[in-house]
C-alpha cells in the first residue's frame, strides 16, 4: 500500500520529543481512532454474508455467525441490474471526468495569463457563480423543462462539468508554476497560444490536472443526488442510486420484474433476506472506492491543500 | 511556500505598459482564448446564470401552463404563506444551529488531532493513520447512511449488542428526535475531521522549528509549547477557515440531512433544513410557490453572509479570498 500523506514534523532535537508512555498512548489512541473509521465498513461487509436468521435473531454482528452468500445470490438473480448500473455509472465518469477537467483547463488559461486583457471579468465571472446560486427550483427547471434533458444520461454529466473552485485552483497553478519565460520562447519559436498551451502549459501541469480529475472522479462517484431529481428510468440507474433505493425501501429489489417472477416461481420457498440483501448492496456500491483510494491519497491531499491554505 | 506568494503577486504594473491594446488587436491577438473558454462559459450561463435569473418566480405564481413568462406576478405572496409556517422558524434554526456546532466541533477536534498528530515520532504509523482518518471524507452520503443505519437501525450493533449488554431498553432511533442533535454532529465531525486536521497541520508545519527549540532550551513544556507557539502562529489560518464557513452557514449538507436520518417524517423537527425543506416541498409535495420562496430567502441571506466573510478574509489574506 503507498501511503502518502502529510509529513510530520521531523523530529529536530531530542529533548523536545515525547517519547516513553506519553508516546505509546498516543499511538494507541490514533490506533484506536483508525479502527473507528474502518469499523462500519467492516460491519456493512460482515452482514452482507451472514444469514437471514441470524440477523433476526441476534442483529448486526461484526463476524457473521454462519458465513453465507445468500444475500448475493438473491442480489444476482437479476445481475443485469447492477452490470447495468456499474456501466451507467462508469460511462458518467469517464465521460464527465474527460470533458470537465478538458473544459476548466481551457477556461482556466487564459485568465492565468496576466498579458489577457479580459482576464479579470472573465475571472469575475466564474468567482461570481461561487458567491449567489439560483436554487435548486430554477436550476430544475432549466434542465427539465428548457433542455428537456429529464431521464436523459447527459443530465447525470452536464450538471457537474465545471466548478469554480477548481477553476480558479488551475489559475492559480498555471500562474504560478508555468514560467512566462517558457511561454515567451515557444512564442518566439513561433508557436500559436493555443499550440503552447497543449505542447508545454499541460505537460507542465499534470498535478494539478489529476488532482482535479480524481475529486471529479469522487464527484460523479459518489453523486446521488443527479438520478434522485432527474431519473425515474431504471434503465439509467446508478449504483449509488440503486443503493439508495436498496436502503430507503428494501422491497424496492423484491419488485424487480426478473426476480419478482423468481419468487413467484419459487412457490413460495425463495424470500427476500431483506436485512443482508441491503448490506450486499452496500457492498456493491462501497466496493471499487475503497480499494482505489489509499494509492490516490497523495493527489487527493494535495487537492485539498492546493485550495486552502497556501501557507 | 514564500515564493508561491510572491509569484502571484508580482504581476506586471499596468505602468509598464505602454498602451492597452484595442478591443481590435486583442481580439486578434487572443481569438484562440475566447475559443477555449466558450465551452465553459456556456455552461455557466446554463447551468448558473440562467437559474439566478429564474429566481425572479419566487415573485409568480408560476404554473406549468403558461410557463415562466406567462405565469402573473403575485408580489411577496409567497413569502408571506412562507412564512406563516411554522416549518419557516424551524428551517432556519436547524440549519444555523447545526452549522454552528458544525464550525465549533470542526474548530476544537482537527485542531486536537493536529496537534497530537505532530507529535507522533513514527511517521510511518503517522502516515497509516492518516490513510485510516481519510477514509469517512471519501465515502459518499449513501454509504454514510448505510454505515449509521448498520449501527442504530432495529438489528443494529448499537440495539442488539451495546445497549443490552448494559442491560437497557432498544432504541427506536428513527422515531425518537431527541437523539438526532448529537448523530449528526457525530456523523459530520467523523466525516470532515481529515480535511481540517490536515489544513491544521501543514499550518503547523510552516512554523519556524527555532520557536521551539528556543522554548526548550527555556524549559517550556509541550503543553506550555503549544499553548505560546503553535496556536498563537496558526491564528490566521483558524480564522480563515472559520469565516469561509460562517459564510455558508444558511446552506446545509443535503447529502447529510436527507440520507442518514432515512427521510423519517417523524424527525423532521430536528432533521429539516432548507435544502431539504426545498428539495421535498418542490418535488414531493409540488408546492413551487412555498419551497421557491425558501430557497430565494436562503440565495440572498447566504449571498450576504458569503461577500461578508469573504471581504473579511481578504483582509486577513488575500490569496484565501474568492475575489
Amino acid at each position: 500500500m503507498s501511503v502518502e500523506a502529510i509529513d510530520t514534523k521531523a523530529p529536530g532535537n531530542r529533548a523536545n520529543v515525547v517519547s516513553g508512555f506519553p508516546q505509546l498512548l498516543l499511538n494507541l489512541f490514533f490506533t484506536i481512532y483508525s479502527i473507528a473509521c474502518i469499523l462500519p465498513i467492516i460491519l456493512i461487509i460482515a452482514i452482507s454474508f451472514s444469514t437471514e436468521t441470524d440477523i433476526l435473531r441476534n442483529g448486526y454482528k461484526f463476524i457473521p455467525q454462519n458465513f453465507s452468500l445468500d444475500a448475493y445470490k438473491f442480489l444476482f438473480i437479476d445481475w443485469m441490474a447492477i452490470v447495468r448500473a456499474y456501466g451507467v455509472q462508469l460511462f458518467v465518469i469517464v465521460v464527465g471526468v474527460t470533458l470537465s477537467v478538458l473544459m476548466m483547463a481551457f477556461y482556466a488559461y487564459p485568465i492565468s495569463r496576466v498579458d489577457f486583457r479580459h482576464r479579470s471579468h472573465f475571472s469575475f465571472f466564474v468567482i461570481f457563480t461561487m458567491l449567489f446560486s439560483g436554487g435548486l427550483i430554477p436550476w430544475y427547471i432549466v434542465y427539465v423543462n428548457v433542455l428537456h434533458l429529464k431521464n436523459h444520461i447527459w443530465v447525470l454529466i452536464m450538471p457537474a462539468l465545471a466548478s469554480g473552485f477548481w477553476i480558479l485552483v488551475m489559475r492559480t497553478f498555471f500562474q504560478n508554476t508555468v514560467p512566462s519565460a517558457v511561454l515567451e520562447s515557444a512564442r518566439i519559436d513561433g508557436a500559436g497560444e493555443f499550440k503552447t498551451f497543449l505542447r508545454i502549459v499541460l505537460p507542465l501541469s499534470t498535478p494539478v490536472l489529476a488532482s482535479v480529475a480524481l475529486f471529479q472522479t469522487l464527484t460523479y462517484w459518489n453523486d446521488f443526488f443527479l438520478p434522485l431529481v432527474f431519473i425515474t428510468d431504471q434503465k439509467k440507474y446508478t449504483i449509488q442510486y440503486l443503493m439508495y433505493k436498496a436502503l430507503s425501501n428494501i422491497q424496492f429489489i423484491a419488485q424487480n420484474p426478473t426476480i419478482a417472477s423468481e419468487i413467484t416461481r419459487s412457490g413460495g420457498v425463495l424470500k427476500l433476506p431483506s436485512e443482508t440483501v441491503r448490506m450486499a448492496m452496500g457492498v456493491m456500491g462501497i466496493g471499487p472506492i475503497i480499494f482505489a483510494y489509499p494509492f490516490f491519497q497523495r493527489y487527493f491531499i494535495k487537492g485539498l491543500t492546493i485550495g486552502a491554505v497556501k501557507g | 511556500m514564500e515564493s508561491r506568494t510572491e509569484a502571484a503577486t508580482v504581476t506586471l504594473p499596468p505602468k509598464l505598459k505602454v498602451k492597452k491594446p484595442s478591443l481590435m488587436q486583442s481580439l486578434r491577438k487572443y481569438w484562440v482564448f475566447y475559443l477555449m473558454m466558450l465551452p465553459t462559459f456556456v455552461f455557466l450561463i446554463i447551468n448558473n446564470y440562467m437559474p439566478m435569473f429564474g429566481l425572479i418566480v419566487a415573485f409568480k405564481n408560476y404554473n406549468l401552463m403558461e410557463g415562466f413568462w406567462g405565469s402573473p406576478w403575485n408580489g411577496v405572496k409567497n413569502f408571506e404563506y412562507l412564512f406563516k409556517t411554522k416549518d419557516a422558524w424551524i428551517i432556519t434554526r436547524n440549519t444555523i444551529l447545526y452549522n454552528f456546532t458544525f464550525i465549533a466541533l470542526n474548530l476544537i477536534v482537527p485542531i486536537t488531532f493536529a496537534l497530537l498528530m505532530n507529535e507522533l515520532r513514527n511517521r510511518f504509523f503517522a502516515k497509516v493513520h492518516q490513510t485510516f482518518m481519510f477514509l469517512p471524507y471519501f465515502l459518499s452520503p449513501i454509504v454514510l447512511s448505510y454505515a449509521v443505519f448498520a449501527f442504530i437501525g432495529d438489528y443494529g450493533f448499537v440495539n442488539t449488542t451495546l445497549l443490552p449488554a448494559f442491560g437497557l431498553e432498544k432504541i427506536q432511533f428513527y422515531f425518537e428526535t431527541k437523539w438526532w442533535p448529537y448523530i449528526l454532529p457525530l456523523v459530520n465531525t467523523w466525516k470532515s475531521l481529515p480535511y481540517y486536521a490536515v489544513i491544521y497541520m501543514s499550518a503547523m508545519l510552516s512554523i519556524d522549528e527555532e520557536y521551539y527549540e528556543a522554548a526548550t532550551i527555556d524549559g517550556a513544556s509541550k503543553w506550555r509549547q503549544m499553548r505560546s507557539i503553535t496556536l498563537p502562529l496558526i491564528v490566521p489560518v483558524i480564522v480563515i477557515m472559520v469565516l469561509l464557513q460562517v459564510g455558508r452557514v444558511m446552506f446545509a449538507d443535503f447529502g447529510l440531512f436527507y440520507l442518514v436520518p432515512r427521510e423519517s417524517g417523524m424527525l423532521f423537527d430536528v432533521t429539516n433544513v432548507i435544502d431539504t425543506y426545498v428539495y421535498r416541498t418542490f418535488l414531493v409535495f409540488g408546492d413551487l410557490g412555498l419551497s421557491v420562496a425558501a430557497s430565494f430567502y436562503q440565495a440572498v441571506v447566504g449571498f450576504v453572509l458569503v461577500f461578508g466573510s469573504n471581504l473579511i478574509v481578504r483582509k486577513i489574506n488575500k490569496e484565501n479570498a474568492l475575489f
